[in-house]
């Protein structure tokens, strides 16, 4: 049987909606297209998760949200992550828009673009073109195609060629308001030879239930480095469906760092393609489920190019009755010479109602590659536990001893400090420590 | 003042076998005790036992340290209280440096508001390691995480000292070392021999306790302490091996708990 997807706006005000902000004609015309395929297709197939069961309909209504004056006018629920950046570059977006958007003017001299990305579809409309909707494609599923008829605010990040930024770029994205559309969609292009880092987060503060259905596409030009660095930290109220994908050209590398510390309902995808010869992906995913949440945590890797390595870690603390299932896809591509596909996937287990499961699948078809896999689940070692606390250290802390320890051979890695005491804060706090 | 430890009518399981069938033994601090034995004869698991090591059910007995049964206490309680094993395998926990787990365990000594200090610590740690001659990277390393059997027993014997505890038991410490490893490891152990600590030697060769040099000296067979003596006892031991104990106590097979 196949259900019908439930259209939360129809054609004449989806319509409606993009003349009366201003938007292009090629873009009303992509999100009718999108529109008409969502009609048509089936919710994404996840493995182990019956997604169909989720809370995956509420999107609310688009809502036009009021800019910010002042970045001290912002909410308080992302306060914290907005200390101090007065003079840095940030993007606020609260529910269907974005409120604050600032470029530091070093960055703007030297033509890097960082705007809403409704705002660049108007001014920079053949660059955004070129790029919307073609890494994660409308056509895949009903949520895709959602996503691409009713995405709003969002964040387009452009970084000619040759510019180097050592300064992370930051994104916060909230929903606090149940009613209204959540769905941002960020779009990163870095050109030949830059280099980037984005940062972001997203947050929630409202009781009502809410879906996030939200995209990231990032297109790394040759010879280009973007690091990508995403926290979801989302209330038990927001159901979350993330796609993230980006494709790599010629010698270009992507880095993926993603904190899950969500307290809802997750579903994310995280996948880089190695188009071009000598590109490389490093993925590194922390996360840690709590409550009774459902969780499906997806990295891939797809080799085209030759001499191309990709390297993916999923590490998952699941507590209380979190049902957590991770997947590693390695896949390579008949042609793809001397990749190197490796992936890691491990899940430590809190107590007796939590389940991990760890499903690690490496897709080979070319002869001349190295590849491989490593996958545990597993709950607190008696014997580690017996080791530490026969030094003095109590139960209690001798098992955040070896949680702790569990994540930190990833946390460690990460090479924002500012991140990583963040996701440290936020483990510790999903741990309820 | 001086630790006072007596072991009284020790006896263990190990998944429903008798391992231990009572185990008596009197230690003061100052005193170095010497447990020697073949395999197999319920030595490590006299030191498991004491520590309380889950795998080891205590049936029978007290094990009474300075006034307080050890055996009424969790594993970290005891440990608090004084006792310390140097273990004969120690775990490796990943993602645990081995300075935050030394510190934890300092800590959880001091009161609350009153942690040792990162400098003290640090300064306190490198100064130990380099008593031991360990790379002062070891702070840094997670917690046996790759390190050598002779890297290992030299964190235990690290750990011993940074601690500080009245009654210290070596299990097989000197199992897998070769003689420069174990004359530095002997060497840290005697920097440690103070009027008021115990300690108590489990190995079955003499070759350590010519670096160590017992004051009492203790076999083990059948799961029980068969045999008493000074240091003569060790030397007899390994000059003649154990089999002229059995002829003596007319004991044939001097295992316990295995299965024929």
């Amino acid at each position: 049987m196949t259900t019908q997807t439930i259209l939360p706006v129809d054609a004449e005000r989806l319509s409606e909606l993009s003349q009366g902000s201003g938007e292009p004609g090629w873009l009303k015309d992509s999100r009718l297209q999108a529109l008409a395929l969502a009609a048509e297709l089936e919710l994404p197939k996840l493995e182990k998760t019956r997604i169909d069961r989720w809370n995956v309909n509420n999107y609310g209504s688009y809502k036009a949200s009021k800019p910010l004056a002042a970045l001290n006018e912002a909410p308080a629920a992302i306060a914290a992550l907005i200390k101090d950046q007065e003079e840095g570059s940030l993007i606020i977006q609260q529910n269907s828009g974005v409120v604050y958007t600032r470029l530091a003017p070093e960055l703007a001299a030297q033509g890097v673009i960082f705007t809403d990305l409704q705002t660049a579809a108007k001014e920079h409309g053949d660059l955004v073109q070129r790029y919307l909707h073609k890494a994660v494609l409308p056509g895949e599923h009903s949520i895709a195609a959602l996503h691409a008829a009713l995405w709003n605010g969002g964040v387009f990040l452009y970084v000619p060629k040759n510019v180097v930024i050592d300064t992370p770029l930051q994104a916060v994205l909230l929903t606090d308001d149940a009613e209204a559309a959540f769905v941002p969609h960020i779009l990163v292009v870095a050109d030949t030879n830059s280099s980037v880092t984005y940062v972001d987060n997203y947050v929630s503060d409202k009781t009502e239930a809410g879906l996030h259905n939200g995209a990231v596409e990032v297109f790394v030009g040759a010879g280009a480095t973007v690091r990508y660095a995403t926290v979801h930290q989302l209330g038990a109220d927001t159901t979350d469906v993330t796609y993230r994908r980006a494709v790599v050209e010629n010698d270009g590398t992507i880095e993926w760092i993603v904190g899950e510390m969500n307290y809802g309902d997750t579903a994310s995808d995280t996948k880089s393609v190695l188009k071009g010869n000598g590109s490389s992906s490093d993925a590194k995913v922390i996360a840690v489920g709590s409550g009774s949440q459902k969780l499906n945590y997806t990295t891939q890797a797809q080799h085209f190019g030759k001499h191309t390595p990709s390297d993916m870690i999923t590490r998952a603390v699941m507590r209380e009755s979190a049902n957590s299932i991770i997947n590693g896809i390695t896949k390579i591509e008949k042609g793809a010479t001397r990749a190197d596909g490796q992936q890691t996937e491990k899940v430590l287990m809190l107590s007796p109602k939590a389940r991990g499961d760890a499903n690690p699948i490496l897709l080979i078809d070319e002869d001349d590659v190295t590849a491989g896999h490593a996958a545990s689940v597993g709950q607190v070692n008696p014997e580690q536990v017996y080791y530490l606390i026969s030094r003095g250290i109590t139960r209690h802390d001798a098992e955040k001893l070896i949680i702790y320890g569990f994540l930190a051979p990833v946390v460690s890695q990460i090479p924002l400090e500012g991140l990583r005491n963040q996701l440290q804060s936020l483990v510790e706090r999903k741990l309820g420590q | 003042m001086a630790a006072d430890f007596v072991i009284e009518g020790l006896k263990a399981t190990i998944e429903g076998k008798e391992i231990l069938k009572g185990i008596n033994l009197q230690m003061k601090g100052g005193e170095i005790h010497a447990i020697m034995g073949p395999n197999g004869t319920g030595k490590s698991t006299l030191a498991s036992a004491l520590m309380g090591h889950p795998k080891y059910e205590v049936t029978e007995g007290t094990a009474v340290l300075d006034g307080e049964d050890l055996l009424e206490m969790a594993v970290d309680e005891r440990a608090r209280a004084g006792l310390f094993l140097a273990m004969q395998y120690p775990s490796e926990i990943a993602g645990v440096t081995n300075s935050d787990f030394l510190r934890s365990a300092i800590n959880s000594r001091r009161e609350e508001g009153n942690e040792i200090s990162l400098i003290r610590f640090i300064r306190q740690m490198e100064a130990k390691m380099k008593e031991l001659e360990m790379n002062p990277e070891f702070l840094h390393r997670y917690l046996n995480e790759g390190f050598s059997g002779g890297e290992k027993k030299r964190n235990e014997i690290l750990q011993m000292m940074m601690l500080d505890p009245k009654i210290v038991i070596l299990d097989e410490i000197d199992s897998g070392l070769d003689i420069d490893a174990l004359k530095i490891v002997a060497e840290g152990v005697n920097s440690m021999r103070s009027p008021e600590r115990g300690f108590l030697v489990i190995t079955h060769y003499q070759r350590l306790l010519n670096y160590i040099k017992p004051d009492f000296v203790h076999v083990m067979m059948q799961g029980r302490i068969v045999k008493s003596g000074g240091p003569e006892l060790a030397e007899r031991l390994e000059a003649e091996g154990y089999e002229w104990v059995k002829e003596e106590l007319g004991i044939e097979d001097e295992t316990v708990g295995q299965e024929a």
